[in-house]
Parts: structure tokens; C-alpha cells; sequence
């Protein structure tokens, strides 16, 4: 095992050299459930831009789309407009409820599966014992001199680090753009500067990040795990070494010999040898652990072969821990997941999701905007009559072109016409045709008589002349020359 | 208390010598990717200094190897920006400004610019959104046009400005200072004053206003009109509307006709580009006030009753 010093470096030196980490192969359910965890989001993340969604002909055909041009946001049936970025919001707070949930309940699950720096470290792990082979023999190889296998194995590996780097960056921009278009415009140099400069980058950070600082992001850069410890509890599951069975270590050979004065632990080291970022779990809990389990899975492995029950290393809260040491047994770790805590986070995060849900079938896709023109305030006409000026915004949302009645009331006596319009014809309320998915904006103008309050409020609304009638209101003041009533 | 470095036995490492009530600092070591992003600043620093303007000195700052600055950066940004918008100037330069409307996209480009151009030499006086000044400047969103509201008459009068001794094309008309020259005297002003708010709808006739209309037909009509519905082709105000620029009330009227104003306003074509002065004639045109075409120089009495009530306003071009 490592001495303290082995860890830190040389005394007095400015910089400690990275510890290289070479975890060696396992198998066992966490492996495979890490396996079929890496499977899914690298499939959901390369594979989603190219679901194609049919919208009509005024919108793209992408199922998934940022369109950040023409400000749109696309998910399958959803559009989202700018001014609804409050789905958005919504989504991040139950990601972040979400994540309160999970780390409360299970730990740190997020870094051990689920986090991009983990999934793309581990492939990239895979990758090294492609070509480097196995712990040992990736051991070996670094600590050996430059000979031409290892300057083919290095640059082999690099080439497809990089290759799978650019990879990564390359279906990121797949989400900003329509990606069969945009993947022939890049090949063919006709892609925006800005494309390149992305893939460019995500293809560098991907590179460094997933290829050579791995765990040194997870303990160094990232602030996550430090806001998890805050939000984990004494009933969180974590990766824990029952020392209580384990202690004090010893060979089997020697347990044979002295039967009782030795713990479980066999001191085989494999639960080190296999950890992603290279630390030793029977050291207690600690920063360095994403909880990943495969520690679990090496342990389990080497106590099925030497014929002692599995579990030395396994999920367990802090409570069971203490329950276990004191010679009691824990609850199955299912009673564990629902307390009050975790329903809670679950009650917030599934009234938030519901909430959306309701607000995204309730909402109308005709929306008006008025505002009220402050200079002048409102102008004197020649007849005795107060004009004042509005500037009418009216979303169609919609992916089809609707003509709609913008109509005043509350306001006697009053006319409104748009610029367009003739103010000879002008009454009460007028048509304007929307083009489809777009923003059509108005100067409004409403005359009224000139006797009456110095501000009056009155109602604008809009509606659609087809088939959906639902529309929008919004009250505004009329002002005209006097003193407040 | 420096002194005391020492190995730290829990961590093995060692501490600062640093140490407050017992609690030692640790002299952890960086990491070594850290250190090089540290160097990585420092030479970045260095470089960037070379290449660009960075150094201050007594008068300027040394000027950098690439020859950047940030003003030329935009003076080559704004010639790349006139340079976009060349073909949509060339376009408002070569159509006639009546003709403008018939083109929508143009016609909102001119208004834009317009707008732009309003804010730099017109607001001034104007007002921001050309509400005019009371008592000052006319407003140039309503209803009532002292020259004519079309888009060429207000091109002429933007072009060619009004009052300007220097210009023979000028606008020009002047109102005789009744009072001041003795040729009415106070009481006939009180008169016409009378007739004039009678006519204005502000007074109820009487006698005084009687004598004032006697008075009105031989001094004034010949302008504002025998009605007093104003005279355009010299600028003439209509006086029967709602729409006073000097004050509709008994003592501002006399104060006009005692000593008129004969408001001046610049002429532009010195200082503006023609493409620029039909932009300013736009905007203006679409503050609410213009008019789609020349009017006839005497303007009848308009009788614009209100809108019929809950009709749609079908049928707009």
C-alpha cells in the first residue's frame, strides 16, 4: 500500500506529480450495470440529434433542436419561444431537485455513473487496456523506456482518444443545427467559424479531461462533490470497507494458521487495483470515491473465491454501519431509499414536473405584448380628440399562418388602426394576418375623446379567427392631458 | 513562528510553519497541471503584450507588434457596416419618396434610419418621438401640418428648412406684427381675438366678436382664410382646430398678434445627404400625422365625426 509520502511527493517540492491510475479489468453486476449505464447516455447523446421530427414546412424536421438563430428551442411536440424559458428554469430545478434526491438517497450515483467526465474516462480506460493491455502490463509499458512498440502504442492510443474526442465535440453542435446539413457543410468547409471553433474545443477538453486528467477533475476541479457531502446524511448509501469485519487483514494462508485473530480483508488489494481514480476504500470514506462500486465487484469476486460471504466492501448507509458494528442487522436497503427526506425531494420534483406538464397543455400559442409609447405621452388632434401610441407585438407560435382580431374595450368612444391601416376606416377593433412561428409588430393608434380622466385603463385583446379561438388580453392605460383624478 | 516547519505526521506532508492556537497549515504541494496553467498565463501575458497595444506610456501606450487598436478595429467596423448597408441606401436614394410606401421593406428601413437620424439633430427642438415643445416647437406626431404632412411636402421642408435668409428656397412667410407695428390697436386685437376663439369653439359670439370678424375678413383672411381654416402654401396655421402652438388661450393669442414669433427652423441640405433627409422625412411621416398625399393648399373644414362604433376596420389596404 502507499505510504503518506508516496501520495504527496517529495517535501518542499512546488508541484506533486500526478500518480498514475491503472485500474485493472472486473466484472460483476455493477460493472454491467456501469456498462449498460455508458451504452445508454452515449447513445442518447450521439444518436438524439439525428431523430428526425416531421413539423411542417415552416419549421425544421429535427426532433431535438437549439436553434439559437431564430430563437427556438424544439423537443419532439414541444416548441419553447424565448419568453418561455421558464420550462427551461423549471427543467433545471427538478435536475437540480433531482440531484438532491438522488445523492440523498443513494450517494454520490451521479460521479460513479452517470457524470460525462466518469463515462467518457472510462471509455478511455477501455481504450488503454485495448491497446496497453491490463493493469500490469500498462504499468510496465509506462514505466519502461521509449521503444518503438511503446511510441506506436502511445500514438495509436492518442489517435483514437482523439478520434473519439472529436466525436464527442462533433455531435454537440449536432444539437444547433439541422445535423444531416450541418455534418455535410462541415466536411465540405461550409459550416460556420463557429462550429469548428466548438468541436475544436470540446474536442480538445474532451482529450485532456477524459484522456490524461481523469480523476484529477473529480478531486480538484469539480465543486460537485463537495456540495454532495453537505447533502448527504447518515442514512445516504455509500461505498463503505466494513472494517469491523475486515480488520485486522490477513492473508489466507495465514488465517489458516490462527484461526480468530484475523478479519476477512485477505489484503489481495484488489479493490485498489480496480478503482477509476486510485484509492484505497478501506481508508473510510473520502472525496475520491465517485462511488462507482466496482471496488464491490472486485471484493466480492476474490471473497467468492476464497469461500467467504460477499458484502466486505458494499452499499451502506452510516446508520447501518453503526448498526453492523454493534453486532445488530440492517434493514434491507430498500427501507433505507424512502424516508422522509427522499419522498419529499420525490413530492417537490414530481409537483414541479406536473406543474410543467399542466402549464404546457394550458398554453396558448397566440400571445400579445402591448406597450404604452412615453414620448410623447399622447397627442393632441385637430378635432379636440387624444391619440396615444402603441407598439402591439402578437406571437403566432404556431406553425401555420393565422389571421387574428385585435379588439379594444373599455375605452368609449375609441378607435384603433395600425399604421397600415387607413384611419379614415378605423373602429374598434381591426384584422392583422400572423405569419407563422414569428413575431409581427405594430404601431397601434387609439383615438378618443378628448374630455374624460387623466388615465383611463382599457383592454387589448387578441384572437385567433380559426378554429382554436383562444387568444390574450392585456389592460393598458390611456393617458390625456390634466391632472391626475 | 516561521521556524517551526516541520513533516506533518497524520498527512506526511509538510507544514508552512504557520500556526495559529495549534492549527498548523499545511504546505500542500500543487498539482503539476496547476503550475503549468500558471506558466501557460504568464507566457500567454507576455505574448500578448508583444502583439498588442498594452504598455502605458506618458502620451499613448506601446503599440503592439500587430499593429491592433481598438480604434481602428472600429473604423474598420463601421466602413464594413456602411458597406452592408450600401445597397438599402442606394435603393432609398434612387426611389422617389412617394414612392416609398409602395415598397414595405424599404419603407421601414427609412423610417429606422430616420428614427437614428431624428435622435441626433431633431430632438433638440422636436422633442424625443417629435412631440414638439408647447409654446415652442410645433409637434410633428398629430393631425394639424402648418407646411402640408405628405412625405414630400416634409422632405422640402426638412431640405430647405424654413426662415432662412440664406436660401432662396427657403419657406418663407412672414405674420405682421399687428400690435407692435400700430396697425391695430389694443382693443381692435381684443376684437379679433374674440372672433378668432369664437371660431375655435372656446368663446360664445358677442358683440366683441362681431367687430372682431369685420376685422379678421380685411387683415387676416387674406392667409388664414375668410373661415380661418389656415393657408399651407404660406404656412398659415389653421385656427379653428384644437391645435395651438403658441397657447389657444386670450392672452397667448394677443401676445401672437401683438408680436408673432415667424418661427425658424434650419435648413438641412447643408448639412445632411439627401438619403438622410428622405429617412428623417419617413420616420416623421410615420409618427402618426402623415398624410398620403399633397393636400389641397386651403383645407376645407374637415368634419371627422367618430368612428362607427363596433364596426371592424375591414378592409384596409
Amino acid at each position: 500500500m502507499a505510504s503518506p509520502e508516496d501520495l504527496t511527493g517529495e517535501h518542499g517540492s512546488l508541484y506533486a506529480a500526478r500518480k498514475g491510475v491503472y485500474p485493472k479489468k472486473v466484472d460483476g453486476p455493477f460493472r454491467r450495470f456501469k456498462w449498460a449505464i455508458m451504452a445508454v447516455t452515449l447513445a442518447i447523446y450521439y444518436g438524439t440529434p439525428w431523430i428526425r421530427w416531421d413539423r411542417g414546412p415552416h419549421a425544421p424536421d429535427q426532433a431535438v433542436l437549439v436553434d439559437l438563430a431564430n430563437r427556438r428551442f424544439y423537443m419532439f411536440q414541444i416548441e419553447i419561444w424565448p419568453h418561455e424559458f421558464y420550462y427551461v428554469a423549471g427543467l433545471l430545478i427538478m435536475a437540480g431537485i433531482g440531484l438532491f434526491l438522488v445523492t440523498s438517497a443513494v450517494g454520490r450515483a451521479w460521479c460513479g455513473y452517470a457524470c460525462p467526465q466518469t463515462v467518457w474516462t472510462d471509455l478511455f480506460q477501455h481504450v488503454d487496456r485495448l491497446i496497453d493491455g491490463d493493469r500490469n502490463a500498462q504499468i510496465r509499458l509506462a514505466n519502461g523506456p521509449w521503444t518503438a512498440e511503446k511510441i506506436a502504442k502511445r500514438t495509436l492510443k492518442y489517435a483514437i482518444y482523439l478520434t473519439v474526442a472529436f466525436w464527442t465535440g462533433g455531435a454537440w453542435i449536432m444539437y444547433f443545427a439541422d445535423a444531416p446539413t450541418l455534418t455535410q457543410d462541415f466536411w465540405s468547409g461550409q459550416a460556420a467559424p463557429v462550429a469548428y471553433v466548438t468541436v475544436a474545443v470540446l474536442t480538445a477538453t474532451t482529450f485532456v479531461l477524459g484522456g490524461f486528467l481523469r480523476e484529477q477533475v473529480c478531486i480538484y476541479m469539480c465543486p460537485w462533490p463537495r456540495i454532495q457531502t453537505a447533502m448527504m446524511d447518515e442514512k445516504s448509501l455509500l461505498v463503505t470497507y466494513k472494517d469491523w469485519r475486515g480488520e485486522p487483514r490477513g492473508s489466507v494462508k495465514k488465517a489458516e494458521k490462527n484461526p480468530g485473530a484475523f478479519g476477512d480483508c485477505v489484503d489481495c488489494n484488489q479493490c485498489v487495483a480496480v478503482c477509476p481514480t486510485g484509492i484505497d476504500i478501506r481508508e473510510g470514506p473520502q472525496i475520491g470515491c465517485i462511488t462507482c462500486a466496482l471496488c464491490i465487484d472486485a471484493c466480492d469476486s476474490v471473497m467468492a473465491q476464497v469461500g467467504r460471504p460477499r458484502g466486505l466492501i458494499d452499499y451502506c448507509t452510516l446508520d447501518d454501519a453503526a448498526t453492523e458494528k454493534a453486532g445488530g442487522v440492517a434493514p434491507p436497503i430498500r427501507k433505507t431509499l424512502f424516508r422522509p427526506r427522499t419522498l419529499i425531494y420525490f413530492g417537490l420534483w414530481g409537483a414541479i414536473g406536473l406543474a410543467m406538464l399542466f402549464a404546457l397543455g394550458q398554453r396558448t400559442r397566440l400571445d400579445l405584448a402591448v406597450q404604452h409609447e412615453r414620448s410623447p405621452l399622447y397627442v393632441q388632434l385637430s378635432d379636440g380628440a387624444i391619440r396615444n401610441n402603441y407598439t402591439l407585438k402578437l406571437r403566432n407560435m404556431e406553425l401555420r399562418p393565422r389571421d387574428v382580431e385585435v379588439t379594444l374595450s373599455g375605452l368609449p368612444g375609441a378607435r384603433l388602426w395600425t399604421e397600415d391601416g387607413a384611419r379614415e376606416t378605423a373602429g374598434q377593433s381591426l384584422r392583422l394576418p400572423l405569419a407563422p412561428d414569428s413575431v409581427t409588430s405594430a404601431k397601434l393608434f387609439v383615438v378618443a375623446p378628448g374630455a374624460g380622466p387623466a388615465r383611463q385603463d382599457f383592454t387589448i385583446a387578441v384572437r385567433a379567427l380559426d378554429d382554436d379561438p383562444r387568444g390574450d388580453r392585456e389592460t393598458i392605460q390611456f393617458d390625456r392631458p390634466g391632472t391626475e383624478p | 513562528m516561521a521556524d517551526h516547519k516541520r513533516i506533518d505526521d497524520v498527512t506526511g506532508t509538510a507544514t508552512s510553519g504557520h500556526e495559529w492556537d495549534g492549527i498548523e497549515e499545511l504546505d500542500t504541494p500543487m498539482p503539476r497541471w496547476w503550475l503549468w496553467s500558471l506558466y501557460a498565463t504568464i507566457v500567454w501575458g507576455i505574448v500578448y503584450v508583444i502583439l498588442y497595444p498594452a504598455w502605458p506610456m506618458i502620451h499613448g501606450a506601446t503599440e503592439g507588434v500587430l499593429g491592433w487598436s481598438s480604434r481602428g478595429q472600429l473604423e474598420q467596423e463601421m466602413q464594413a457596416d456602411a458597406q452592408r448597408r450600401a445597397p438599402v441606401m442606394n435603393a432609398i436614394a434612387a426611389t422617389a419618396i412617394a414612392d416609398l410606401p409602395a415598397k414595405p421593406e424599404l419603407m421601414q428601413a427609412a423610417v429606422q434610419g430616420g428614427a437614428a437620424a431624428f435622435r441626433v439633430h431633431c430632438v433638440q427642438c422636436h422633442g424625443a418621438g417629435g412631440a414638439g415643445v408647447k409654446k415652442l416647437y410645433p409637434s410633428l406626431t398629430d393631425d394639424d401640418w402648418l407646411w402640408g404632412g405628405d412625405l414630400s411636402t416634409i422632405e422640402y421642408t426638412i431640405t430647405h428648412g424654413i426662415r432662412n435668409p440664406d436660401h432662396k428656397e427657403t419657406r418663407t412667410s412672414q405674420m405682421p406684427a399687428f400690435g407692435h407695428d400700430g396697425i391695430l390697436e389694443p382693443a381692435q386685437i381684443a376684437d379679433v381675438v374674440s372672433h378668432v376663439r369664437v371660431i375655435s369653439h372656446q368663446e360664445k359670439p358677442s358683440a366683441s366678436s362681431a367687430r372682431g370678424a369685420v376685422l379678421f375678413e380685411a387683415n387676416c383672411a387674406v392667409c388664414h382664410g375668410p373661415a380661418g381654416n389656415g393657408g399651407r402654401e404660406v404656412g398659415a396655421p389653421k385656427l379653428t382646430d384644437a391645435i395651438w402652438l403658441y397657447g389657444g388661450d386670450r392672452a397667448s393669442i394677443t401676445a401672437t398678434v401683438t408680436q408673432p414669433r415667424n418661427g425658424v427652423m434650419p435648413r438641412w441640405n447643408s448639412r445632411l445627404d439627401p438619403v438622410t433627409i428622405k429617412m428623417l422625412a419617413a420616420y416623421v411621416y410615420s409618427l402618426g400625422g402623415g398624410e398620403k398625399a399633397p393636400t389641397p393648399a386651403m383645407a376645407a373644414a374637415t368634419a371627422e365625426g367618430p368612428g362607427t362604433e363596433g364596426r371592424g376596420a375591414d378592409g384596409q389596404p
